[in-house]
Formats: C-alpha cells, structure tokens, sequence
C-alpha cells in the first residue's frame, strides 16, 4: 500500500462519521425541520454503542444500540417541535445540552476500557482493482454503509414520489397541507431518520475511529455536520464531497502534527472550527455572487400547525 | 330536467373555531352541470365551508352527502378519490418545484414524471390551458400558476370543481377565458362550486347562487334573476352608505410628490425590479395604481416608503425636495404617511397591543417619546382618538392587534396614518379582504383626506375599487408604470388590455412573479 | 379516531407567564427523584443534597451568589440576542475571551501594576467578549452566515487558545510546571463583600446590569425595538428599525457581558486563568435566559435557581458519587421542559373527535 493510498484510506475514516451524520440532517432540513441536536443525538449513539457493545460483546448490537439512542432523541425532538409547535433552535440545543449530558453519566463507568474495532471487510475482485480498490472496497461496514445512504437518499429524494412529497413538505408546509399531506408525519419520519443517522454516525466514533468511550468524543464533529449541510447546498453528493473535505483537512492536521511542524498543537487542532467558518463564509459569499437566490429550503425551520 | 338529484349536498353542517361559529348549520346543494355560486363577504364562513367539503377541515356537526349518499371525508384525497377537485385562493403550489413536480403532487396515483407531463401536456391541450411541464413556478406569472391548478384538478377528471376567488388575482380578460373554460367544463357534464364576492361575474356566470352572511345561509336564487344591488343586500344584509365623491375639478393643486425614471432593484431574487417608473402627484389629489399581483406593487411601495431607498435622490421629489436616499421615519416627518397591504406583521406587530402597534409608526413623528422613554399614557390616548374617529370596534380599551377583525384593525392601521393629517399618504390594497362597512368607511376617509388638500396614492388590484375613488388611474405591468389618465371617461377593458401588458413595448426580460403567499 | 390538536389561544393568560416556568421546574425535580431512585439512590436525600444544602449556610449562599454573578450576566445579553432572533450560541466563546484579556492585563501588569489595574481589566474583558461575538454578527449582517454555527465553532477556538496561553507564554515560570498562570495580585482581583466566603464586587455589578437592561427593555424605544425586530421584523422595517444595526448591537452587547462575566470570573472568583476555567457557563445561561422567559428580572431568578442545582451538582458528586455530567442531564431536561410549557401559554390542546359521516 503506497502512502497516498493510506493517507486516502484515514480521509475516508475521517470523513465517514461527518457524511453519514450530514445525509440524515439534509433529509431532516429537506423537510423543513432544523434539527440543530446532531451533536447530541451524536454522542448518545456514540455513549450507547460502545456501552452495549462491551456488556453484550457484539458489536452489532452496539450499533444497533447507536441507532436506537439517536432515534429516541431525535422523538423527543420530534416531540417538541412537531408536536407542540416549540421553537426550532433552543429545542435543538437543549436535545445537544441533555446528549452531552446523559451520554457522560452512561459512559462514566466505561471510560478507557479498551475493545477491538470493527474491522474491514474486503469486497472479493473489487478490492483488488488498483489504487481505488483499496481506497473504496477494501472498508469497514460504515464506509459501505455511507456511500448506500448518499445514493439511497439521493434516489429516494429525486426520484422517488415519497421524495417528492417531503421536498413539498420543506418548500411550502401549507400547501402541502391543502393538498392533504400529512405534513407532520412526514416530518416525524425525516426527524427520526436523522436521528438513526446521527447514532450510526456516533457508532463509528466509538466501535471504530477510537474503539472506546471518553465524554464528549464528538469534539463538534455534529456541528460540523450541520454545517456541511449548509455548505453542500442540500445535495446529497456535493454533501459527500464536502465530508470528504473536512475529512481531508481533519487529517492534515493530524499529520502536521506528528511531522512536528512548527506550530502549536493547539492551533492545528482548532483548524477544523476555523476551517468550517472559512468555508461558510466563502460559500456565502459565493452564492451572493452568483444571485441564484436561496437555496435553502424555503419552509425550513418554520413551525407548522395544521387546523382540523 | 326537475328531478336530477343533486351531485353534492351540505346538511346542517356547522364548524368552530374557539368561540367563533364560522359555518352555523349551512345547507348547500349542487346539481350536476351546474355552475352554482357561493356568495359572502370576506369571513361569512364561505372558505370555511369548502374546506370542509374538500376534506381539509372537520365538520364539528352536520353531514355532507354526495350523489345522495352520506360520506365522510377525513383528507382531501377522500375528496378527490369521489371527483372533488379544488382550485385555492392562495395558490397552493410550490415555487422551488417544477409544473410537472407541482402536478405529480396533486395526484393520488404515483405516476413517474415523464408520465405526468406527457398528460399534462394533453389536458392542457384539450383544455387551451397552455403550460410549459419544465419549468419552476416561481418563473411563472399568475395566470399561469393559476392554470397548473385548474389542470392538475382536471387531471383527476373530477364531477365537482371548486374554485376559491379565482379572478382575484386575473386581468379582466384573464378572466373572460377562465370563464369560457368553465362553461366548458360545465357542458361536458361537470358542477363547478365558484366562490366569490364580486356580483357582476356571479350574474355573467352562474345558474345558482347560496349567499352566506355571518355564518349562515341568508338567501338562495338564481342571479341571473338579480340586480347586483339586490345580491349585495343579500350579502351585507343592510345597505351600505354610498361613498360620497366630493369633486372638485378645477382643485388640481401643484405637484406634491414626483417620481423621475425610478429604477429600483428587486431585494428579492424572485420579486420584481422597477424600470424607469415616472408619475406626479398633486395636492388634492387620488392617483391609483392598478396591476395584476406581483408586477411591481410590493416593490412600488417600498420605494415611496424608504423602505427600500432609492439608488438617486432626485427619483423622487416630495413638495420640492429630493427624498430618495431618505429612511421612512425622514419621509414621515415630512408629512408623509404610508399603510402597507399585509395588516398583520407589516403594518402592524400581531402579538403587541395596539398602542405599542402607535408607535411603530409614530415613535419618529407623533411626540411619543421624552428622552428616550416611551410615553405610555400619550400612546394610549392615541389609540382613543383613532378608535373613536375611525369606529374600530374591540372589547378591552388596548388588545394586541391580532384579537381584532380583519376590517376594525385596518381601519385602525388607517386611521393611525390620517390622524397624523399627512400631506401625502401611500396606502396598499385599502380595503383588501375587509367587511364592506369598514371598506365603504376607509374609501371615505381617503377622499375626505383628498378633499383637505391631501395627496393620496392608492395602490390596488381592486379595479371596482379604484374606479370609485381615484381620479387618474396608472397601471404597473412587469415594474414599469403606465401614464396616468383621468379615472373618467376610463373603460375596464382598456384598463385592462394595460393590466395585460398591452401597449408597454416588448415584454421585458424577467417574467414577474406574485408574492410568496402563505 | 379521535386526535389532539393544537388551538392557539386569543391572549396569554398573564398567570401563564410565571406558571410556565414554576411547572417546569416541578417536573424536572420530578423526573429527577426517578433518574435517582433508578441510580439507586435515595431519592430525598439526593433532592436534599442539590436544591436545600447549597443555600443552609452563609458560605453556601455566597457561592450561590458566586455562581449566579456569570450566569445572570450573560443570560441577560442573550435574553437581548434571542429576543430580536439573533441566536448567539457562542457566550461560552465570548466567556473565555473575556477572562483571557482581563486576565492577560493582570498578568501582564503583575508585579508593578496599581489600583488602575482592575479597571482596566474589567474594560479588556468586556471588549475582548464584544470584538469576539461581533464576528458571527458581521458575517450574518454581511455574508448571511449562520450565525449559530460561527459562534459556536469559537466556542472551541476560544477553549483552544486559553489552552495554548496558559500551557505556554503565560505559564507561571514558578507553577512546578503547571498550565496556569500567576495567582493575580491584589490590584488585580475584586474586592471580597463579606468575610467568610467568596461574593465578591462582580455580583453587585451584575446586579446593576440586572436593572438597567430591565428598564431598557420595559420602557425605552430601544427595547421596544429589540422586542419588535423579533415578533415582526416586517414591522420592525415599516418602524424604520434597521434589523442589520441591531443585530451588531444585541451581538455586542451580549459579547461584552459575557466578557465582563468571564473576567469577573477570573479577577472576583478564580484569581488566575487554567483549562477547564469555565464549568459551561456560556451554555448553561441559555437555559438560564429561557427559564427567566427572555426577561433580565426573570434572568436573575432563573440564574439564582441554576446556580444552586450547579453547586448541589458538585456536592452531589462528592458526597453521592453521582457522575458530574448529571447537571448537564438535569439541565436538558429543564429546558425540555420550559419549553414545552411555553407551548401551553400560546396554545390549547384540544380533542377533537371527527365526525363520521357515514356508517358504514
């Protein structure tokens, strides 16, 4: 394996945990809803799946666990904002204020006990392919994982009727409202969605980026999401490009770091915060440029209340 | 002929909201090939009830039987799956969204999109509704939105076709082809459910007519037998003060406020930019602006308002002076007075009371400040004097906007601004879903202001409206403005023809797009 | 079938505004007796130790008083920020930026400064705080970049740099190696109020901001402005209000209180700058601020409160070895709360039973 191609493989494992947690958020956003907890529902994954995992042995059930802790948040969520009209951010933040919190307290007296990852599986001839075969088959299961959610979303948003209908549901929540959609239910199953992506994505932190649980592990890497969303204008593949970039720079960092160049550690390890900054305001200042109006959906974050 | 049995029938059908009884025990009954008209003022419970037959809201008692049988409809894909269809008032279509998308949305099958357009494009065709599948409706004027959702109903070869004030929004011969193709529909076998408030296209139109007032059914007949003062009695239940227009011709004073080639960007990507837009007003004068929604009027406003300000000063010039670069408060100390078209969170603050809604327009001029404390007691004597003047009816003596009607708290948002006794007021739809009373009362007040030596421009999509009271009528076609002429000696059709873009030159680049409703 | 719905009411009840957050509490403490009795703890005891120890004894009510002083001050600037839909999320940012230049003043100065000192460090604290949060606000204003993920993106920029300071050129040459700072001198810190504990001249400062942002609020155009750019920014334009000058303001007002509460933390309460000098205050008084219903009265009850769950948190970890992060949960579940109660003051839920037409 030549160095590029492992340095290619640690961006792939960089990146994954922002992609899959971004592509549950776009399909969250696409509907209309700003889930601002991805940070919480992160770590609460992250929390569950390594505890699970370690007093049951299984990985699998570790992420299951993951998933099904990402899910109960994102319901409460769900709760609030769709159910009682609460606003959008302060429900969003207190979901990442409660994460933070009740992960610390489950993973308390797990801290530092150290389990073997989930490895990679090498798909047969593919893997063999060289250069990219390495770099995109020979992964573990959240790598394949991933790329089937950007194209599973992807599809489902362009061309499916489904997708269809929750893109309405983003646009404009009152006609599709008249038009008899359930506008709320809709929205419940996209909240929902991005809280098992946020758990599957919390997972990977801790069953296999470092297999094990310290607090507040998601260093902001939920935040990040959210702003790849952003960043990526609500697409599902230029949101995996923009993982995959953030992924880049994550590792750049790391490898300054352990070339030893000149500069505190302290200033490579904000890189990723000032980075997101940068890039958002780039992005901004590009889309201003180009006067192609907002691209954001034009229902999001607006509370919807039907009458009956 | 007599003993058809009706398509669709209201029984005692009553809805509440809160305390407020919207529809109280309303009978309905449409025939088939029918064109039947539902007749009331602005909140008789006439969208209420249709809501109600589409399956979007839930009776609270009364049932609803079609082709005789008693049926439920718990979504309005219940309503359609029997061959309901319904055309809404305020458009419930999506901008971001393709016409085909718009299309596929409204239809209960799942159909792939190529599908969709291929049929869109016949019915469209059968129908001489043209429409383009592709394209995103916010490139879309209004006529043509309005035209993705009589055909994406029609799609559904629906027995009964409701539609919701449809030539609000339409030029007088817009209209005329709408109704060619509603007596067509209605030839083919089909009732259409038509909602409206203006009489003379009820008379033109419809065989049979329920009038609702306050909730309640008050009269059925047949229009064609009715003078539209008869059908407006039967609306409004009393007669409604005739407003007087005092004219004074040879009063033309000197110009007060001139507009020179005003050219204003649109802040909204998808609104409307002003092009050379040119006008003068007089002291004493009503100028009124007609124009279908969305060719300019919001962007008009805010540039008379400094909402907006203007790229030049000189663009505008009130009594002499270059205002263009000023803020609206500068405009309003000049005697300048402005009421936007939105009632609620644009002229004034739903959740606030209205003495604090007294000082969002008069914190600049009306002295209700001393040392940058707010004068309570100062702005609630203002709410007396305007409340008594303009007759704003509400329960306790200072209410947050929003627990008033739709009439008392424009006349209250009007009266706040003629109070001041400005030299120039800019008002937007005066009357704009409003009770006839309080719309008799404000076009009042607008020409008792002109009679004072006022300059009133009045900007409306309104043409009976601007018809009463105006003296010169403009019209703004895709952000340019029409010469002004004398409202006397003015038909509706040339009017029109103008509202259509007839007589501006070459259509310009950008099509104009009505305003996000909803 | 039958399904709740939500029916706005006509007027707030005024009784709703203080019932709201009363009913929030209880059914935090609530939740709480089960997460304790399901940890296996005595459910009494463990109430006992977080709300009613804290506030049994002298030295306990001046800690109270210790913690409520950041709390309250920078709940008020956000109560400003989210009254007008400005959402700074990064007050924790703006904290530590405050601590850092008051505390760079004090270390800078040490050993020849005078009784200029404190001043001047209260005067870099709160504009460090304002310079900080006035990024996020320049680039909503210029660039329409979210504001939220700016702000809280510094969050972790501002902890970083704290870091690196204290690890590097503002270590104590005499601190064994420690990543701190000097112990500030005498003209550097706050003067104590009282013997016998830690309340110092910061509580009477925020005190004073207390009451100046609540008459700003109730009774000038400034802050009928502030509450109308939020409720109708629409209307806030037809007032003549500029929406982008007030968002600089809020932003810069609430970053320069933030900082004052971070240098106050630091010159009044700590006496020196080292990792991990804030326990969350800047995410704490987000809580704060809604449980005070956005009102600066309403903040510095709310931040009395809070401040006696976050020392009953620390005893709590002492003496019932609860984990530390269990405040955190507490929290979360307090706002939760809150603001599903605020729901029921704007809205009823109502049943509805559907009518069936037919029975078929």
């Amino acid at each position: 394996m030549t160095l590029a191609t492992a340095i290619l493989l640690t961006v792939i494992t960089a990146a994954t945990p922002l992609l899959i947690a971004a592509i549950g958020e776009l399909v969250v956003e696409r509907s209309g809803v700003l889930n601002l907890g991805v940070e919480g529902m992160m770590i609460m994954g992250a929390a569950f799946g390594v505890v699970v995992a370690v007093v049951t042995g299984s990985s699998l059930l570790g992420v299951l666990a993951a998933i099904g802790a990402g899910v109960a948040l994102a319901a409460v969520f769900a709760l609030l904002t769709l159910g009682l009209a609460v606003n959008q951010y302060a429900s969003g933040l207190a979901l990442t204020i409660f994460g933070l919190g009740l992960s610390g307290v489950v993973g308390a007296p797990f801290v530092g006990i150290q389990r073997d990852g989930i490895g990679r599986i090498a798909i047969p001839l593919l893997s063999d392919i060289p250069v990219i075969g390495p770099i995109l088959f020979r992964q573990d299961p959240f790598v394949y994982a991933s790329f089937a959610l950007v194209a599973g979303v992807a599809w489902f948003l362009w061309r499916t009727k489904a997708g269809l209908i929750l893109r309405a549901c983003g646009e404009n929540p009152v006609s599709a409202h008249a038009l008899g959609y359930r506008v709320l239910r809709i929205r419940l199953y996209a909240v929902l969605f991005g809280g098992a992506c946020a758990g599957l994505a919390g997972a990977y932190l801790s069953l296999v980026l470092t297999p094990f649980w310290t607090a507040g592990m998601t260093a902001g890497r939920g935040w990040i999401a959210l702003a790849i969303v952003v960043f990526a204008s609500w697409l599902p593949l230029r949101t995996m490009l923009g993982a995959y970039l953030f992924g880049g720079l994550i590792v750049l960092q790391l490898h300054a770091q352990t070339a030893g160049v000149a500069v505190p550690s302290q200033l490579l390890a904000a890189m990723p915060y000032l980075i997101t900054i940068l890039a958002l305001t780039l992005i901004m200042a590009m889309r201003r440029g180009g006067g192609a109006g907002s691209v954001a959906p034009a229902g999001l974050g607006q509370p919807f209340t039907p009458d009956r | 002929m007599a003993d058809r049995s009706p398509l669709l029938a209201a029984e005692a059908v009553t809805r509440r909201f809160g305390t407020l009884v919207a529809n109280d025990a309303v009978d309905l009954t449409v025939m088939p090939g029918e064109i039947h008209a539902l007749l009331g003022e602005n909140g008789a419970g006439k969208s209420t009830l249709v809501k109600m037959l589409y399956g979007l809201l839930a009776p609270d008692a009364g049932r609803i039987l079609w082709q005789g049988r008693a049926v439920s409809l718990p979504t309005p894909r219940a309503a359609r799956a029997l061959g309901i269809g319904m055309v809404f008032q305020h458009f419930s279509l999506f901008d971001a969204l393709s016409v085909a998308e718009n299309v596929a949305l409204a239809l209960d099958e799942a159909a792939p999109l190529p599908q969709v357009a291929e049929r869109l494009r016949e019915v469209s065709r059968a129908y001489g509704l043209p429409l383009e599948p592709g394209r995103e409706v916010w490139r879309l004027s209004v006529g043509e939105r309005q035209r993705i959702e009589i055909v994406r109903c029609l799609m559904q070869n629906p027995q009964l076709l409701i539609l919701d004030e449809p030539t609000s929004v339409l030029t007088p011969q817009e209209t005329e082809g709408l109704f060619e193709t509603l007596r067509t529909l209605r030839d083919e076998g089909r009732a259409v459910l038509y909602i409206s408030h203006k009489l003379d296209e009820v008379r033109r139109l419809c065989e049979a007519a329920t009038i609702l007032r306050q909730g309640r059914v008050v009269e059925r007949c047949d229009p064609r037998q009715q003078t539209a003062a008869s059908l407006a009695r039967m609306m409004v239940g009393s007669q409604i003060a005739d407003v007087r227009r005092a004219r004074a011709e040879s009063a033309a004073g000197p110009v007060r406020l001139r507009l020179d080639s005003l050219d204003l960007p649109s802040e909204d990507p998808q609104g409307t930019s002003l092009k050379g837009v040119s006008l003068e007003l007089a002291a004493g004068e009503i100028l009124g602006i007609a124009g279908v929604a969305g060719n300019g009027q919001d962007e008009l406003f805010a540039a008379l308002s400094g909402e907006a300000p203007a790229p030049r000063a000189a663009a505008i010039v009130l009594e002499g002076t270059p205002i263009g670069h000023d803020g609206i408060n500068a405009r309003r100390r000049r005697a300048a007075a402005f009421v936007p078209e939105e009632r609620l969170g644009h002229a004034a603050a739903p959740r606030m009371a209205l003495s604090e809604n007294a000082l969002v327009a008069g914190h600049a001029a009306n002295g209700f400040l001393r040392r940058g404390f707010v004068q309570r007691d100062r702005m609630l004597a203002w709410v007396d004097a305007v409340t008594s003047a303009f007759d704003v009816r509400k329960g306790p003596r200072d209410p947050e906007a929003r627990a008033l009607s739709g009439g008392n708290l424009q006349k209250f948002v009007v009266g706040r601004e003629i109070l001041r006794k400005p030299r120039l007021l800019v008002v937007s739809q005066p009357t704009w879903g409003v009770d006839a009373g309080a719309a008799s009362l404000i076009r009042q007040a607008l020409i008792d202001l002109a009679a004072d030596g006022a300059s009133v421009l009045v900007i409306s999509q309104d043409l009976d409206e601007l018809f009463e009271i105006a003296d010169r009528i403009a019209v703004i076609f895709h952000g340019r403005l029409s010469p002004a002429r004398p409202a006397e000696g003015l038909t509706r059709e040339a009017v029109g023809l103008l509202m259509g873009g007839e007589g501006f030159g070459p259509v310009a680049d950008t099509p104009p797009v009505m305003e996000r409703v909803a | 079938m039958m399904a709740l719905v939500l029916e706005r009411r006509a007027e707030a009840g005024k009784w709703a505004l203080l019932a709201a957050p009363l009913l929030a509490v209880g059914l935090t403490m609530a939740s709480s007796l089960v997460v304790f009795w399901l940890l296996g703890q005595d459910p009494w005891r463990a109430l006992q130790v977080y709300f009613i120890w804290p506030v049994s004894d002298a030295w306990g009510l001046q800690e109270v008083a210790v913690k409520a002083t950041p709390l309250v001050l920078i709940s008020v600037g956000l109560a400003l920020c989210f009254r007008s839909n400005n959402w700074n999320i990064g007050a924790e940012g703006q904290f530590l930026i405050g601590a850092i230049c008051g505390g760079g003043v004090a270390v800078w100065t040490h050993g020849w400064g005078g009784p200029w000192v404190l001043p001047l460090m209260l005067l870099a604290g709160a504009a460090g705080g304002m310079a900080y949060a006035l990024i996020p606000a320049v680039l909503k204003v210029r660039l329409r970049v979210n504001e939220i993920l700016v702000s809280l993106m510094l969050v972790y920029v501002a902890d970083l740099l704290l870091d690196w300071l204290v690890r590097g050129p503002w270590r104590d040459p005499m601190g064994f190696n420690m990543p701190q700072t000097v112990t500030f001198a005498r003209d550097a810190t706050l003067p104590l109020l009282f013997d016998g504990g830690r309340m110092n001249l910061g509580s009477v400062i925020a005190l004073v901001v207390v009451v100046v942002a609540a008459v700003v609020m109730a009774r000038t155009l400034k802050g009928f402005e502030i509450r109308l750019v939020g409720q109708a920014p629409r209307a806030a334009r037809f007032a003549g209000f500029s929406d982008t000058r007030l968002t600089i303001t809020v932003f810069a007002v609430s970053g320069a209180l933030a900082g004052l509460a971070g240098v106050i933390e630091a010159a009044g309460t700590v006496r020196q700058l080292l990792p991990g000098f804030s326990p969350g205050y800047g995410f704490t008084a987000i809580i704060v601020a809604f449980l005070g219903r956005l009102n600066p009265v309403g903040c510095l009850i709310a931040g009395i409160f809070i401040a006696i769950t976050f020392i009953g948190g620390e005893n709590a970890q002492i003496i019932l070895r609860l984990p530390r992060d269990m405040t955190l949960v507490f929290q979360g579940l307090l706002l939760f709360y809150i603001l599903a109660c605020d729901t029921l003051i704007l809205y009823r839920i109502r049943r509805r039973v559907p009518l069936q037409g037919a029975q078929t």
